[in-house]
């Protein structure tokens, strides 16, 4: 019980800072990069659930991103459909396809299963970049309208924060309570030893299937948040690149932890500002953290930070005892 | 717990020395002019994004050591979008929200400006990019200018050329990037105008190493001529097969691959293609009368005194594009509505992509003059007449 | 230009290609025969070949020949290091943290290589000359012929190095089973260096005899170890006549698909199938079935 409740105060407090963050933030540039923390956060949150739960890896998420981005994009300029709709739309538009792709897909395990992946992820991204009367091709697809609801239009970085962190923060909540469900267990299972947990009488194949759905669905609406926020998109922010850095996200964050891959996104949004200087030398530092945290650390920085926590409490603990 | 104390006390204090310092030396100093500029320095336009960022520091450091612009120094803050239009925008953000800039030069390529126009938009600053893309100034907008050609007047001139050489009937060839499917929209649409009949119409992807598929179609077909549109490696590889197709009839590229790596990586396929292409590959060639000779001699000696190598068709762009800016701010002062007023009265600037006149319904500014014809002769580019 | 003749261009664009597709194969299959590890990092091996080898000749002034033979010898040694620091410490991993280490060093890899040399493209001269040859109205370059030969050769040594040799049974034996080749008194940790180092070596090999054709930049392993993926896959993960059949497969499907159905999905084709094969028949279309004990 008494760990139910302090997991619901860590995300009470979570979002509470959250939302109270732009009161401090007025006009501030910042603003704008914590929109795109909270597009990556809803990212790394749905790679999360398939790979960190389910250990089931994909280096194409992005497609799933870039489908959402798309057909929200599609449908609000070539055709007169509200963004909401379409946004709905985009989401089970990439459900169907990671449903239909699912079963065949997660058959495969490990180094097979990153390649097929990878494969699909770039077998979209060539779509998106050859069908030019739909998606207009490299050149992109601009004046995405904007989501609007009653007076208010999501048009500018205030709003446009609280749009995608509200959804954010509902969906890492969701996940979270996933984690602590029967499902969360039985996906945990799977992780460890499918065989064994079929044995147990987990239906793996069709909970792989489901859960790679939802991550899809998910991906797909920060696709679809990322379209009527950007007003723009193109093929090259959803390839074989950007795959990568969804994982190294959720990688570096901890794999399993909601948190972490806030932490992760946030990391990776923010590296570029403070390594202006050394731009070239991304690539090599998102390589050698895979290889040093999955070596070293393979509960992420989360699980460092945690084991620091404990370690800061045990201290406080201890000179109060002595004092006492 | 002391030793805390002690600690944290002195770091506060070294803390509020240094900031006191930091804020002092801003204070005593004339604030500086800053100039935003998003490129694409590295990433798959690179060597679009290096040479403008080159050239637009160069340009920067030559006007501060001459005392700057009526006193006041220049600062550019350059972000790099890695071609990634996303970044593109967030750097775009940082600039006006953050570095608070008067102006902006950039960004490289078609997809980052189309990205960044509703942001600058809105914060109502002035953008003069070194994409492209017809797309960017047309339609119109308040705020966005440009200084690279349009695609459009490259077709123009390589039509022209045909016409006079009496071929009509073509195949094109286009990468299927940003630059090449803009350009093979523009062949496309002008291909009535001059009488040209697109018999052929293939594409290749940016990253493809094989193309004699395509060119053995090609080869198949009545084609009387080539064009290649796209940027290296890929036209090298084309120009290779051609040769290796032995295919005979000539073959026209883009102004994209206007830069000697194209010669060196075509080898000898390379010899006899010809392409549009600004004056600044063949400085030396551009007879004394033209207007240009001036500025283009001066950015070629600078470029290779401050970086070592041969100043570009690319970096060119930038040049124009801070010049523009320091013609503005010199006449007009640093406020941007009175920056974005005086650039659109350019008129008759000769810079390094052509000679440009901005008008309230243009915002690109140059003419088909902007292209002169070259050709590979001896491993090198000969200006044709 | 009549049909039959450009048939002919297809299909021998196509079966270079696929030659280079097999090379890149073999890789992955000695790799995977002798730890069960798929080397995610094997396409950049492929690209350091060509890299090194620019390098060298530029920055040392040395003749061709042994410019090449120095590229592999480096290619070669990066392979071991590889190995040594990010394979040989993982004891008890999870396979799924061995996939993410290997797309890290792959990562790592191309991004160092982008530092060193830069992101252009660089042209190698081609082993001898350009006059391009003709074969039944279809024309190659002799750098083709380079590569057919030089795959033919890889192909025999392979085979008689794995059949006949005494470190190549052991190798196999690794294949087979670790525990009890090191129980016969097989070094288990030797024969993975040696698989990582003669993966390495063909790879950089493959590379150096397609740059003349393909020019070489920091970011060309990615398709071409993604495509050798596939080809040994095709074959079955036999570091044999499987692996040879199904690169040549793919270059000739590719080449025929980009001809005759369409240029721009080229690289679709390939991952298409790709899938297909993963879904349909992942233990590829030349070997029979297997079934594994849990």
């Amino acid at each position: 019980m008494i760990k139910e409740k302090r997991q619901i105060l860590i995300f009470l407090l979570f979002a509470i800072i959250i939302l109270l963050v732009p009161l401090f933030l007025k006009g501030n540039y910042f603003l704008n990069v914590l929109v795109f923390i909270g597009i990556n956060t809803l990212l790394a949150v749905a790679l999360n659930l398939l790979l960190g739960y389910a250990g089931q890896i994909s280096l194409g998420h992005a497609a799933f991103f870039g489908l959402g981005a798309y057909v929200s994009g599609i449908l609000t300029t070539r055709y007169p459909v509200d963004p909401w709709l379409a946004l709905v739309i985009a989401a089970l538009c990439a459900a169907a396809l990671a449903f239909v792709i699912g079963f065949p897909i997660l058959k495969l395990k490990g180094h097979y299963l990153a390649m097929a992946t990878l494969g699909f992820g770039i077998i979209m991204y060539i779509f998106f970049n050859e069908t030019v009367d739909w998606t207009g091709g490299p050149s992109g697809l601009s004046g995405i309208p904007n989501l609007r609801l009653g007076p208010l239009t999501f048009d500018n970085d205030q709003n446009n924060y609280y749009l995608v962190w509200m959804i954010t923060l509902g969906v890492m909540l969701l996940s979270i309570n996933l984690s602590h469900s029967r499902i969360g267990r039985a996906l945990r299972a799977i992780n460890d030893s499918e065989v064994a947990a079929r044995v147990m009488g987990v239906n793996a194949r069709m909970l792989k299937v489901q859960i790679f759905t939802v991550s899809a669905l998910i991906s797909a609406i920060a696709g679809s948040l990322y379209a009527h926020t950007m007003m723009f998109i193109s093929p090259a922010s959803f390839g074989f690149n950007f795959s990568v850095e969804l994982l190294t996200m959720v990688i570096i964050g901890g794999l399993g932890s909601i948190y972490g891959s806030f932490l992760g996104a946030a990391i990776l949004t923010m590296l570029p500002e403070f390594l202006r200087v050394f731009r070239d030398f991304d690539i090599v530092i998102y390589g050698l953290m895979l290889i040093l945290i999955t070596m070293f650390m393979p509960t992420g920085l989360i699980g460092g930070l945690e084991a620091l926590v404990k370690v800061i409490v045990s201290k406080i603990k201890g000179s109060a005892a002595k004092n006492a | 717990m002391k030793k805390c104390f002690i600690s944290t006390t002195l770091f506060s204090v070294i803390v509020t020395i240094l900031s006191i310092c930091m804020a002092g030396t801003q204070a005593f100093a004339a604030p500086p002019i800053k100039i935003g500029a998003l490129f694409s320095v590295s990433g798959p336009a690179a060597f679009l994004g290096e040479p403008e960022r080159n050239t637009a520091q160069m340009v920067v450091n030559e006007i501060n050591k001459a005392g700057g612009i009526k006193g006041q120094k220049l600062e550019l803050v350059v972000i790099d979008t890695q071609g990634d239009p996303a970044k593109a925008v967030q750097g775009a953000n940082k600039l006006i929200k953050d570095d608070k800039v008067v102006a902006i030069i950039g960004p490289s390529t078609t997809g980052d400006s189309m990205a960044v126009i509703p942001v600058v938009e809105k914060a109502e600053i002035p953008l003069i990019s070194c994409a492209a893309g017809i797309k960017i100034t047309d339609p119109i907008k308040k705020w966005i200018f440009k200084t690279a050609q349009n695609d459009a007047l490259a077709v123009a001139r390589i039509y022209e050329h045909l016409n006079k050489q009496k071929i009509s009937k073509i195949a094109i060839l286009t990468v299927s990037d940003g630059f090449g499917s803009s350009g093979r929209e523009q062949l496309v649409a002008h291909a009535k105008a001059f009488g040209m009949d697109i018999i052929s119409n293939e594409t290749y992807g940016p990253k493809d190493t094989d193309m004699t598929a395509q060119l053995t179609k090609i080869r198949g077909s009545s084609a009387q001529a080539i064009i290649c549109w796209g940027t290296n490696p890929g036209p090298a590889i084309v120009a290779r097969n051609v040769k290796q197709l032995g295919i005979k009839v000539p073959l026209f590229m883009s102004h994209g691959v206007s830069s000697k790596k194209f010669i060196e990586l075509a080898g000898n396929g390379a010899e006899g293609i010809m392409l549009p292409s600004g004056r600044v590959i063949v400085a030396s060639q551009i007879p004394n009368t033209d207007r240009q000779k001036k500025a283009l001699l001066s950015y070629v000696n600078s470029y290779k005194k401050a970086y070592k190598v041969e100043g570009d068709h690319f970096g060119g762009h930038a040049w124009d594009a801070m010049m523009l800016l320091k013609g503005a701010i010199e006449k007009a002062g640093i406020s941007p509505v009175a920056i974005r007023d005086q650039l659109e009265k350019t008129a008759k600037f000769a810079g390094i992509g052509g000679t440009f006149n901005y008008s309230a319904q243009d915002h690109a500014g140059l003419a088909k003059d902007a292209f002169v014809l070259v050709e590979v002769k001896n491993q090198n580019w000969k200006l044709v007449k | 230009m009549d049909n039959p003749s450009q048939l002919v261009q297809y299909v021998l664009s196509g079966l270079s290609n696929g030659a280079i597709y097999a090379l890149i194969g073999f890789g992955f299959a000695i790799i995977h025969n002798a730890t069960g590890i798929l080397n995610f990092a094997q396409g950049e091996f492929v690209m350091l070949g060509g890299m090194f080898t620019i390098f060298i000749l530029s920055f040392f002034n040395l003749p061709l020949v042994p410019a090449i033979v120095l590229a592999i010898v480096f290619s070669t040694l990066v392979g071991i290091l590889f190995e040594r620091l990010a394979i040989r410490p993982l004891k008890n991993v999870k396979p799924l943290s061995l996939v993410i280490i290997t797309i890290g060093a792959s990562i790592f890899i191309r991004g160092a290589a982008m530092l060193i040399w830069g992101k252009d493209t660089h042209a190698l001269p081609a082993f001898s000359g350009n006059a391009p040859l003709y074969v039944y109205g279809a024309t190659i370059m002799p750098q083709h012929l380079w590569i057919f030969g030089i795959t033919l050769l890889i192909i025999i040594a392979n085979k008689l190095f794995f059949s006949y040799s005494i470190i190549g049974k052991a190798m196999r034996a690794c294949a087979y089973n670790a525990h009890a080749a090191s129980l016969v008194g097989i070094d288990v940790k030797i024969m993975v260096l040696l698989s990582f180092a003669v993966s390495s070596a063909i790879g950089s090999m493959a590379g150096i005899i397609i740059a003349p054709l393909t020019m070489t930049s920091y970011d060309v392993g990615i398709m071409l170890g993604i495509k050798g993926f596939c080809a040994v896959i095709i074959g079955g993960m036999s570091s044999g006549l499987g692996t040879v059949l199904g690169g040549l497969l793919l270059g000739l499907l590719e080449s025929l698909g980009a001809g005759y159905i369409s240029a721009s999905y080229k690289d679709a084709i390939a991952f298409i199938i790709l899938l297909l094969i993963l879904f349909i028949r992942p233990e590829g279309l030349f070997k029979q079935k297997e079934t594994q004990r849990v």
